[in-house]
């Protein structure tokens, strides 16, 4: 395994909500490595705290919500010992975030062009004529065709599709580190995705950018990402190479997310069902979080919470399964 | 289909905790907004005032005493006298009554009829749409001022008119309100699941469109009780709602406006008065829209 | 179990556009669709935004009037219905919509808005109604004190589930599910498929499954139907379409969708260039002639007509697939 140069470290990240009807504990001790030039793959269920996550990195956390505790080492230094100001410097120029929805993230009073010279302007200090042309050059590099003209263009004359490429230049414009894409295909057809995920393994290998792109979809994972984290309740259960989550997954609820995909293989038979729900994060269960879930849930699932434990060559898990001579 | 009283009574029962429990929610909310509490104290003041108000004054509202005129503020008369040495603070406080009366008579008249033309051209759309939005666009091009002077011209001026005349201005903005709330329900996702299980018209309206639109009526509905009484304030002040000796605040602020240099608490305790109060409405209106705002609850509710 | 449910015969929709003085075109979000539903199967139908599948399925229940064509319920036109056989035929099918969070009246607790259906049909009220609310919402997986509270206070999956036993209410034969399981993570949308396929098989019941996720199409369905731009271009068997599609947006289809298996990712696959064409200016011809890497001069000239390749397989275009020659894309 060749080294890799990491870039940024989370370790031990928690947040909590303070809410009406108590204290949502969303992230309960976070940790991740991500290296240089890798597509890393957060993926997990709804409410597990991947967006939190996402927004913690770039200090964002929504009100009511807090970062307890925790350290983000972002190339050396811990994000969350920054202060404003010079967070202001980071985002967007070290670190970009994409969303899932361009329609809301893009202003319509705006051209496309002018969003995406802006970051230019502000971090690089662009005169804007130049920041137009490179505007548009980074445009042309998402293959949206006709690129002055769209730069032109407003938002809300273009299609889905071509506002996602427009949010993807906006966030490669100064050419950041880390990229982080909170399910931006989700909302986008089929034949579209595919030609953004196309675009952004292209850009990826062409800038060396690194990518964390979080998403429930299994399947673009497979497409995408080098590595995975998978994320329950606000914990981190499993962490390893793309082929191996897949091939070898070892935390039961990787296991068993596997197995509720519909594929050729279960047609017209029943899909593996993970009883129970996800719980509320209000009161969450104690130990590790998964157990009451759990087909192999021991006394000791109950009463613990199980730390990241290296099963195999950079295969981690965090499962009481594996804690003695696994 | 009768139920007997036993059966209402278990029914609602289950039902109560629940909605309870949503309610709390909203005052949970509003108690943590701060300028609305401060709205809710100073209405609830006027309320209180409204109510018990001749009844703590401590003077005759209509007692003239000639020789005490123009007296300034002093711990026997903490707000002076006016021009005929009547209290002023003992006819700020019956006057709140009128400010009450009109707010109340005014909206409580406008609001319903506004509310179900409203709620008929939102749901049916169509010509029907057509013609009550177009008497409502005539009422509304109406000035509320220049009817009200009108009136006053035909009838003689007095604070009845004044509300008459507030009334049929004020009813459009609530068919307007209520129509466009109609329109948006009747597109919504449950609105149509109602449609494909086979509802009726009327049943969609009482059971869907209806209470949803009860939240911008409640909102709107306080705001305007503001507005309701600077307006009818404002009349007065022009001498085309109350008249004298009535202790009405616009009255009252009109009546020291000459002696404004002199005397100025005449004219100045009662429109702080009508300031106090219309800001107070504004800020608990401001606050319950807030509070029943689905996406500023759910921030409050879950992270 | 042979007979036909549910039947369209040609059924178009054209949304018109106003300009700001007059008619400024036209959106033609279905196009001479004809298919059948036989009692006691699921027709699975797939395809990208704006091929029209949610506008057909409104058609179908008569929630939206066609421009032309027919739908037939047990042989009668539903839109020649009297009120009565109207309220008869709503009762006797329902729907299921997309999104969980915004088919539910936020201000109705679940008992009543499960209830809905029982109230309109006069099938029962009070007491003897949240009885049977009581049933149906055990019947989805969910428990009796669910019933007094309000849907905020519930998860994406769980409201589906209400969703679906409000579908059940009036016990109904046809259920149209709109894109059900798209904004659900995958182990609650296990749950409610597998459900959907157990009420089924408990119930009798035959539904329209509409969906652009192919793998649960697969899933759930017995025969497929396959829509671009309005139009129907293929139908038949489930093994049929997805190991020999004869419709190159089929194929592509089945090619493009990303598979939860990293090995396939080296594999060159072909993709589609370009985006879904606008509805109002649907391509001349075969309306997906400019995205399609077969295209010949006629497709560009000439709509091909849905045209029966074998017992139970339809399709619309001039040069369908030969087995085999998908590997092509």
């Amino acid at each position: 395994m060749k080294a890799k140069e990491r870039l940024l470290k989370v370790e031990d990240l928690k947040v909590h909500f303070f809410t009406y009807g108590g204290v949502v504990e969303a992230l309960d001790g976070v940790s991740f490595d991500l290296f240089r030039s890798e597509v890393l793959g957060l993926v997990g269920e709804s409410g597990c705290g991947k967006s939190v996550t996402a927004l913690s990195i770039m200090r964002l956390v929504p009100r009511p919500g807090r970062i307890i505790s925790g350290r983000i080492i972002f190339d050396g230094e811990d994000l969350l010992k920054k202060s404003e100001k010079e967070m202001y410097k980071i985002r967007g120029s070290r670190i970009s975030l994409i969303f899932q929805d361009p329609t809301s993230s893009l202003n319509p009073l705006f051209t496309v062009g002018y969003q995406v010279a802006e970051p230019l302007v502000y971090h690089h200090r662009m005169g804007f004529k130049r920041a137009w042309d490179k505007a548009v050059q980074i445009l042309a590099k998402t293959r949206i065709p006709d690129p002055p003209a769209k730069a032109r263009s407003y938002p809300h004359e273009l299609s889905g599709g071509m506002r996602q490429r427009s949010m993807i230049a906006m966030a490669l414009a100064c050419q950041p580190d880390l990229l982080i894409a909170d399910e931006p295909t989700t909302n986008l057809d089929v034949t579209v995705e595919r030609q953004i995920l196309e675009l952004v393994k292209d850009l990826q290998r062409e800038f060396g950018t690194s990518v964390l792109w979080i998403t429930h979809n299994l399947g673009v994972i497979a497409e995408l990402c080098n590595r995975v984290v998978v994320m329950y309740a606000g914990n981190v259960v499993e962490i390893a190479e793309v082929e191996e989550i897949f091939s070898h997954p070892l935390h039961p609820y990787t296991q068993k997310l596997l197995k509720a995909i519909p594929s050729a293989q279960t047609v017209g038979g029943k899909l593996e069902e993970i009883p129970g729900t996800v719980p509320k994060l209000i009161n969450p269960p104690s130990g590790c979080r998964f157990h009451p879930r759990c087909p192999a849930a021991t006394d000791v699932c109950r009463e613990e919470k199980p730390s990241m434990i290296e099963v195999r060559a950079g295969h981690f898990v965090a499962c009481h399964l594996y804690s003695s001579g696994g | 289909m009768r139920f007997s009283p036993l059966t209402k009574y278990r029914l609602l029962k289950k039902r109560l905790k629940p909605s309870l429990k949503e309610m709390g929610l909203t005052f949970y909310v509003l108690r943590k907004n701060a300028s609305a509490v401060l709205g809710a104290f100073i209405v609830a003041s006027f309320i209180f005032l409204a109510l018990f108000g001749p009844y703590i004054a401590p003077y005759d509202p209509y007692e003239t005493d000639i020789i005490h005129r123009f007296e300034p503020p002093s711990p026997s008369h903490p707000l002076g006298t006016d021009k005929l040495g009547r209290d002023v603070l003992s006819r700020l406080l019956h006057g709140a009554r009128y400010s009450a009366k009109a707010g109340i008579v005014v909206l409580a008249i406008s609001v319903p009829v506004g509310v179900i033309l409203g709620g008929i051209a939102g749901l049916f759309g169509g010509w029907i749409d057509e013609i009550i939005m177009r008497i409502t666009d005539i009422f509304l091009a109406f000035p509320g001022l220049i009817l009200a002077m009108a009136f006053s011209a035909a009838l003689g001026p007095s604070l009845e008119n004044a509300m008459l005349a507030l009334t049929l201005v004020w009813w459009p903005l609530y068919t307007r309100l209520v129509r466009g709330q109609a329109l948006s329900v009747r597109e919504s996702a449950y609105v149509e699941a109602a449609r494909s299980r086979g509802a009726s018209k009327l049943y969609i309206v009482f059971k869907h469109i209806l209470p949803n639109c009860l939240t911008p009526i409640l909102v709107t509905f306080t705001l305007d009780m503001g507005a309701v009484i600077l307006s009818c304030a404002s009349l007065s002040f022009l001498g085309f709602g109350a008249q004298p000796p009535l202790p009405e605040w616009g009255r009252m602020v009109s009546d020291g406006r000459i002696y404004l240099f002199q005397a100025w608490w005449v004219s100045m305790f009662p429109g702080l008065a009508i300031a106090l109060v219309v800001l107070g409405f504004n800020l608990l209106g401001d606050g319950i829209r807030d509070a029943l705002d689905p996406k500023l609850r759910r921030i409050t509710e879950v992270g | 179990m042979a007979d036909v449910l549910i039947e369209c015969k040609n059924v178009t929709k054209c949304f018109p556009l106003r300009g700001v003085f007059a008619k400024k075109g036209k959106v033609h979000a279905v196009e001479g669709v004809s298919f059948y539903i036989k009692r006691g199967e699921t027709l699975g139908l797939v395809g990208e935004s704006g091929c029209g599948k949610t506008t057909l399925a409104r058609i179908i229940l008569g929630l939206i009037l066609p421009t032309s064509g027919s739908v037939f319920f047990e042989g009668k036109d539903i839109f020649k219905f009297s009120k009565r056989e109207l309220k008869g035929f709503r009762r006797r099918t329902a729907m299921v919509f997309q999104d969980p969070f915004a088919s539910l009246n936020p201000r109705m607790m679940i008992a009543d808005i499960v209830g809905e259906p029982l109230v309109i049909h006069g099938i029962a009220y009070g007491e003897d109604k949240d009885e049977t609310v009581k049933e149906l919402l055990e019947r989805v997986g969910l428990k009796e004190e669910h019933m007094y509270r309000y849907p905020h206070e519930f998860s994406g999956g769980q409201r589906q589930r209400i969703a679906i036993a409000r579908a059940l209410a009036a016990d109904p034969e046809f259920i149209v599910l709109d894109e059900p399981t798209s904004a659900l993570d995958v182990s609650v949308q296990a749950k409610i498929l597998n459900l959907l396929n157990r009420l089924k098989e408990e119930l009798g019941l035959t539904y329209l499954f509409i969906s652009h996720d192919l793998s649960v199409i697969r899933h759930i369905s017995d025969r497929v139907g396959v829509m671009y731009l309005g139009k129907l271009v293929e139908e038949g068997k489930r093994e049929e379409i997805f190991s020999a599609p004869l419709h190159p947006y089929t194929a592509a289809l089945l090619a493009t969708s990303p598979k939860p298996d990293p090995r396939e990712r080296g594999k060159k696959r072909f993709f589609l260039k370009g985006e879904v064409p606008s509805a109002i200016n649907p391509p001349r011809g075969c309306r997906f002639h400019t995205r399609c890497p077969f295209a010949e001069s006629i497709c560009a000239s000439e709509e091909p007509r849905l045209e029966r390749l074998s017992d139970t397989h339809r399709v619309a275009c001039h040069y369908p697939l030969k087995a085999g020659r998908e590997g092509e894309l």
